[in-house]
């Protein structure tokens, strides 16, 4: 896995021996990835997996440039991560939409736009041409006119989703974008983004509960657990072996019916953290009190 | 009739004095509230109001107008309460009794206050009747610098209001933006209370905003409705105390009430209000 780091031209997403802590602030910080190397290349889509806590989020943080690595050096895009890069869009896991907010779907998508700068906040033209170009690649167009309070969760998710491909990212960080949606909306948005970025050769890190929610559409499947991080093709990693080490006990990897099952004596490890964490029935605007277990995982 | 009716009421010079206060007010306290609602710190606005009657009442004790006290003490509050979180819980305990304490403090400095009593309902209840042309320009300037400040930090504003996630990731200074804005509440509170007094803000700040946005679905559209309705309501509400002699600030919260319960009803029955953006549902 750490081969792929000689291809520097190629690699959208570098990790040299990196080692990252989350809760560094009250100086309980706790590791999440130890010395961990790795190599992204150019238009690959990867589903990033692994149990909470595991440093999926936290991975995704330090791309952005919003935690520094404790050890190791990150490239991303050919440069040190830097907070606020127009390159890369993101869907952050943690999504406080307040229910009954009233605004419509254009000014929400719209409040992105050159967000962090200063002053008054007019669109222009070609602004307003990219937002409709933006929102009808992914079949929302007919949510710019509607506040965001009548919307579906699906709804939303596509909103969101038209926000983090604003501006034709070469990079793409979705942090569970699957949470509080239908299955069958499940797999639309795992379609839709599949398409996008295959179109534009978008590298996309796409976090997931459940392994067979992406199965489809990955190239490669990084599983990050107990420190540790996996990278290569579903049949290299979602093996008996390497899981064991990831989830730090022993797990047995079942094939059945075209889906593939991650076992730990018996129970499925990603159906039960599922359950565990969202069972309690999403409906829309409330996502953020769910889980906020990993919210800096 | 009613033409009559204004022209005489426009005679006085204390009712154009009024109506010119109360529009100024008006106008900042709907725009500047748009935003309190769209970030839901509605609270915050109600908070600041009680801890400005402290500052008021302790400015006049030491032979201050009650105006600068208000601004000094609701806008460091303004700006203690950025710095303490992000958002405003309103099941705070905490904050409940700061605000009863600071309530509280009021009544302490105007009970060494005892030379003008008429002050205590004045500054609780709002005095637009008494407003000279001094404080008109007063709120004039206040109002000002309030949406020129609000104008410099609105484009990252909306964007840490509706998306604090990703606004953080993106580089909004979120913090930052959290407490400049509460410190542009406690001005627009400061000019708010001047009309309709501390206790009543809510009648100005979140009574009109929160009935835009229940018409107007538009970011632009929702903060002219807002301003609008603000000063229709500030206006009709000083018309109607005119002709009933029921207190200012009574009519005005009324307004309030009604446009906002009005805006909630199944289909709105002003149709001229619902501005165009309302659109398909």
């Amino acid at each position: 896995m750490t081969a792929d780091l000689k291809d520097a031209g190629g690699n959208v997403i570098e990790l040299d021996h990196v080692t990252l802590a989350v809760g560094g602030r009250d100086g309980l910080a706790r590791n999440v990835l130890i010395d961990v190397s790795l190599a992204i290349r150019r238009g690959e889509f990867i589903g990033v997996l692994g149990p909470n806590g595991a440093g999926k989020t936290t991975l995704m943080r330090a791309i952005l440039g919003l935690i520094a690595p404790r050890a190791g050096r990150i490239r991303v895009l050919s440069r040190p991560p830097r907070r606020g890069d127009a390159g890369i869009g993101y869907l952050p896991q943690v999504r406080t939409v307040q229910p009954d907010l009233r605004v419509r779907g254009l000014d929400f998508i719209a409040s992105s736009v050159r967000g962090e700068r200063w002053g008054v906040p007019l669109l222009s033209r070609a602004d307003l041409m990219t937002i409709e170009k933006t929102l009808a690649a992914v079949g929302a167009l007919d949510l710019s006119r509607r506040p965001l309070a009548d919307m579906s969760g699906g709804e939303r998710q596509r909103l969101l989703l038209a926000q983090a491909l604003l501006g034709e990212p070469q990079l793409l960080l979705l942090d569970e974008p699957l949470i509080s949606l239908d299955y069958h909306y499940q797999e639309a948005v795992v379609d839709l983004v599949r398409g996008f970025a295959r179109e534009r050769n978008i590298t996309v890190l796409f976090s997931a509960h459940e392994l067979n929610q992406l199965v489809g559409a990955l190239d490669r499947v990084l599983y990050l657990g107990n420190g540790h991080a996996a990278l290569g093709t579903v049949p290299e990693v979602v093996t008996a072996p390497v899981l064991s080490k990831l989830y730090g006990a022993p797990i047995d990897v079942v094939h059945a019916a075209g889906n593939i099952f991650v076992l730990s004596r018996g129970r499925d490890v990603e159906r039960s953290d599922h359950l565990h964490d969202h069972g309690d029935g999403h409906d829309h605007g409330h996502e953020h009190g769910h889980h906020h277990d990993h919210r800096h995982a | 009739m009613a033409i009559i009716t204004i022209t005489a009421m426009l005679e006085y010079d204390f009712m154009r004095n009024a109506f010119a206060a109360a529009g100024v007010a008006a106008i900042v306290s709907g725009v500047v509230g748009y935003f309190l609602v769209l970030r839901g710190q509605t609270f915050a606005g109600h908070a600041l109001g009680h801890i400005g009657f402290a500052g008021a009442t302790g400015a006049v004790l030491i032979g201050l107008a009650p105006l600068w006290g208000l601004i000094g003490f609701t806008v460091a509050a303004g700006i203690g309460m950025g710095l303490m979180g992000e958002r405003l819980s309103g099941r705070d305990v905490a904050i409940g009794v700061v605000l009863a304490l600071a309530l509280g403090f009021g009544l302490l400095f105007l009970h060494y206050y005892t030379a003008f009593a008429s002050q205590a309902t004045a500054l609780l209840f709002g005095d637009v009747l008494a407003v000279d042309r001094g404080m008109i320009a007063t709120l004039a300037g206040l109002g000002a610098v309030t949406l020129a400040a609000l104008a410099a930090i609105m484009r990252p504003l909306i964007f840490a209001s509706l998306q604090p996630e990703l606004a953080e990731a993106k580089g909004v200074p979120v913090r930052f933006v959290s407490v400049a804005f509460l410190a542009i509440v406690a001005l627009a509170v400061s000019e708010s209370a001047q009309i309709v007094g501390v206790l009543l803000v809510f009648a100005l700040m979140v009574g009109p905003p929160a009935t835009a946005q229940r018409l107007a679905s538009g970011l632009w559209s929702g903060i002219a409705l807002s301003a609008t309705i603000a000063l229709l309501e500030a206006w009709l509400g000083i018309a109607m105390a005119y002709e009933t002699d029921w207190p200012v600030s009574f009519c005005i919260s009324l307004l309030s009430a009604l446009g906002y319960f009005l805006s909630r009803l199944p289909r709105p029955t002003r149709p001229g209000m619902v501005a165009p953006e309302q659109g398909a549902r």
